[in-house]
């Protein structure tokens, strides 16, 4: 019996829910016989803008949740991924992954996700020291969340690379909007139903699916994200990206080696780059 | 201007004899080159401007003038000289560090009152907290030289080469420590321009540096304006700027380095929030308001220049503050007893003039103490502002001059928004007797350093750097680091 099957309709995920696109614009995917995967939400300069003031709301709360807590957020996505492993390995192929290059990016993924749940409740005790001032003072130094980070996700990847780029992001506790593999952007909103049935507070992590020349300069540019990240090789980007980032002396990081099983990428070094260090100073005399 | 009733009850009877430092002691030649590749030599365009004493405003002496040339020859030095210094052992590298940090120990009383001559700060300041602290800085990397691995487990630490440095008249000598001493310790070479209207330590750093021994083009010193900066922000063959100043010309650097390979960290402006809760104990919180706001007339990017008092005992705390305000003394930097020096140069005297006159042009009530100035050189009496919100310019802007913005709050939310709402996050100051009221502070402002019922403290062992548009990068301690390796 033959039945026809149920397309998915691909949003956004902004703030905890799935909008289309304030501009109602889209673009299609195809597979590599050119017929038609779905048609993706091409956001705007707007739908960015949207999500950076959710993003903004929810940073304090999420980062104000236990480390422990958080770690458990972390790790229960890896577990919703875990039980809907078939549907992404589907959607890889059909943007074009063998079935075993499937495979090995969900389960490096699910894997990645456990590992920075881990290291929730440590990477502050790793990077955090007092030090001893030559003064009575109580003198201690410890990590922040940046705040609200712009993501440029991996093009290639499309799921390794998101997770890669978002999870040291925010067990760090920072809340982040992200642009999707513009060319394989279905993994994106689907891990956004992953993330939606993981306690992951909306707003926490925000997806986005568009063109990245239209949307970069607006994700560099915007006075209140604090920090952005960008994955690729594009010469021109990085440039720009560095030039519109000096307007609010945003801090920038660009990551060029496409490699993700390369260990920077699995290393407490990357929740470091998007944290700032405080210190603090006490007497200690009375 | 306001009356201050109670002003005479702290002016004593007697005052003050006058107990200047000597200057016998100080050798200060009339003219300085430019240091580069182990030699003092001239400057290739052969200019040279003049460095005043700004609390006489008469000429000090003639530094020469770097200009694209020198920079290049001075790079071209730094990077000769990289290879072998960064093959070198950490364990030697760290020795030439050590002698640095004991050759300055030695020379200190010379430095402190050239800075004070240079600079005009008080004598007590760099005397006291400068020239020690600038050693510490170098005995503390020193000591990281052959170590580095450890704070970087599980990585390869590399140097990056030649780093370009640019440093602020505030702190000539002390920024000069923390500018050099980590990017030495990590096996970098150095470009390093103190600034135009501070150069004399810089360069009696440089005879320091040259008699340790260090091979040469390691260190490079060189004096100029903005433009010689500019030179060594664009030169081709820099690795790394390392940038301490305003907030405006960080955002130059950061743009004007972008595309390139060029790494950056900026240490730059701020307005610090200096919050007073009713429970503190308010005479030590009146200490501290002075200290965070007049320590070096106010020249500095971590100063607490906006003052929030918690409404219950804000008239009590704003009396004290005027009636100690009274007993400061303003004067000749070289005395002994002197509490605010002279204001670094005529342009920044305008510029802290220009603000003042905002304030009062936008409705502030003014109150300045009533300190004889000396007719010649730049001097502003301590200052501040009463009745003025978020809005006004003078709350907004940093001054980086004696001039205190002062508002009150009712609660701790209240407080926490105004605090945070600026662009900047260098630093900021809780004054409580309550712990938990502290904590619930220092984790919610958003500042690289918090001092908690203390105020403008510094270590070499304690990291310093700024949340937001204050800069990014840390200097002091194991995070100091940072900014001078790379990694595979």
């Amino acid at each position: 019996m033959s039945r026809l099957d149920i397309n998915k309709t691909y949003k956004l995920y902004i703030g905890g829910k799935f909008p289309r696109t304030e501009s109602g614009r889209y673009y299609a995917v195809n597979n590599s016989k050119g017929n038609l995967i779905a048609n993706m939400c091409l956001a705007s300069r707007k739908d960015f803008r949207n999500a950076v003031v959710v993003a903004r709301k929810a940073q304090p709360a999420w980062a104000g949740m236990t480390a422990l807590n958080k770690g458990q957020v972390l790790y229960r996505i890896a577990e919703m991924l875990e039980g809907r492993k078939e549907q992404f390995i589907a959607e890889l192929i059909a943007q074009g992954s063998s079935t075993k290059a499937a495979q090995e990016e969900v389960n490096s993924s699910i894997d990645r996700l456990v590992y920075y749940a881990g290291w929730s409740d440590k990477y502050l005790q790793f990077f955090s020291t007092v030090n001893p001032v030559s003064s009575s003072h109580f003198n201690f130094s410890k990590l922040e969340p940046v705040g609200v980070v712009s993501i440029i996700a991996p093009e290639n990847n499309s799921l390794l690379g998101l997770v890669s780029m978002i999870a040291p992001a925010i067990v760090g506790g920072n809340t982040v909007i992200v642009l999707a593999s513009e060319s394989k952007p279905l993994t994106a909103i689907s891990l956004a139903e992953v993330l939606n049935s993981s306690d992951v507070p909306g707003g926490v992590v925000n997806i986005l699916t568009g063109n990245k020349d239209e949307l970069y300069s607006h994700m560099a540019s915007h006075m209140d994200v604090n920090s952005i990240i960008y994955f690729g090789n594009n010469a021109d980007y990085i440039k720009s990206i560095s030039e519109f980032a000096s307007n609010n002396i945003k801090r920038t990081v660009f990551y060029k080696n496409d490699d993700l099983s390369n260990d920077f990428y699995e290393s407490p070094y990357a929740i470091e780059k998007t944290q700032e260090l405080k210190t603090t100073w006490h007497p200690t005399d009375i | 201007m306001q009356k201050n009733e109670n002003k005479n009850m702290f002016k004593a009877s007697w005052t003050y004899d006058k107990a200047p430092e000597s200057t016998d002691h100080v050798q200060i030649k009339k003219e300085y080159e430019l240091y580069i590749n182990g030699k003092f030599t001239k400057p290739v365009k052969g200019k040279y401007f003049d460095t005043i004493n700004p609390s006489t405003n008469k000429k000090i002496a003639s530094v020469a003038e770097a200009t694209s040339e020198d920079v290049d020859i001075a790079v071209k030095a730094a990077r000769k000289a990289f290879k072998g210094w960064s093959s070198l052992s950490g364990k030697e590298r760290g020795k030439y560090i050590f002698r640095i940090a004991r050759l300055i120990q030695e020379r200190a009383r010379e430095f402190a009152v050239i800075e004070s001559l240079d600079g005009g700060k008080p004598i007590k300041e760099s005397r006291d907290i400068d020239i020690p602290l600038a050693a510490n800085h170098f005995f503390y990397y020193a000591g990281w030289a052959d170590k580095l691995e450890y704070a970087f487990p599980n990585r390869k630490p590399e140097p990056l080469g030649v780093v370009g440095q640019i440093i602020p008249w505030n702190f000539p000598l002390l920024m000069a420590a923390w500018k050099l001493a980590p990017a030495l310790a990590t096996g970098n070479t150095v470009v390093l321009k103190p600034a135009e209207t501070t150069p004399l330590t810089a360069l009696k750093l440089a005879e320091i540096i040259h008699d340790s021994g260090i091979p040469k083009g390691v260190v490079n010193i060189i004096t100029g304006a903005g433009e010689t900066g500019a030179s060594i922000v664009n030169h081709p063959d820099v690795d790394k700027i390392a940038f301490t100043g305003s907030t405006g010309v960080g955002k130059y650097i950061s743009n004007a380095v972008a595309g390139t390979n060029k790494s950056v960290t900026l240490e730059l402006g701020g307005k610090g929030a200096n919050i007073i809760f009713e429970d503190a104990a308010i005479d030590q919180a009146v200490e501290g308001i002075v200290n965070a706001i007049f320590y070096n007339q106010g020249h500095v990017c971590c100063a607490g220049s906006r003052l929030f008092i918690q409404e219950s005992v804000a008239d009590v705390v704003i009396q004290k503050l005027k009636d100690r305000m009274e007993t400061l003394i303003v004067g000749d930097p070289l005395d002994k007893n002197t509490d605010v020096g002279a204001i670094n140069s005529k342009k920044q005297l305008q510029i802290i003039e220009n603000y003042i006159k905002i304030g009062i042009n936008e409705g502030g009530d003014i109150y300045q103490s009533s300190c004889n100035l000396p007719k010649s050189g730049n001097w502003c009496a301590p200052t501040l502002f009463l009745n003025v919100s978020q809005s006004h310019k003078i709350v907004q802007e940093e001054i980086f001059g004696p001039v205190l913005a002062v508002q009150t709050f009712r609660t701790i939310s209240e407080v926490i928004e105004k605090a945070n709402n600026t662009p900047y996050g260098l630093s900021a100051g809780v004054w409580t007797n309550n712990g938990a009221k502290i904590f619930h502070l220092t984790e919610r402002l958003e500042a690289g350093v918090i001092w908690a019922n203390t105020f403008n403290k510094f270590d070499a062992a304690s990291p310093f750097g700024g949340y937001k548009e204050s800069g990014y990068g840390r200097e002091g301690g194991m995070q100091g680091l940072n900014p001078y390796v790379k990694f595979d």
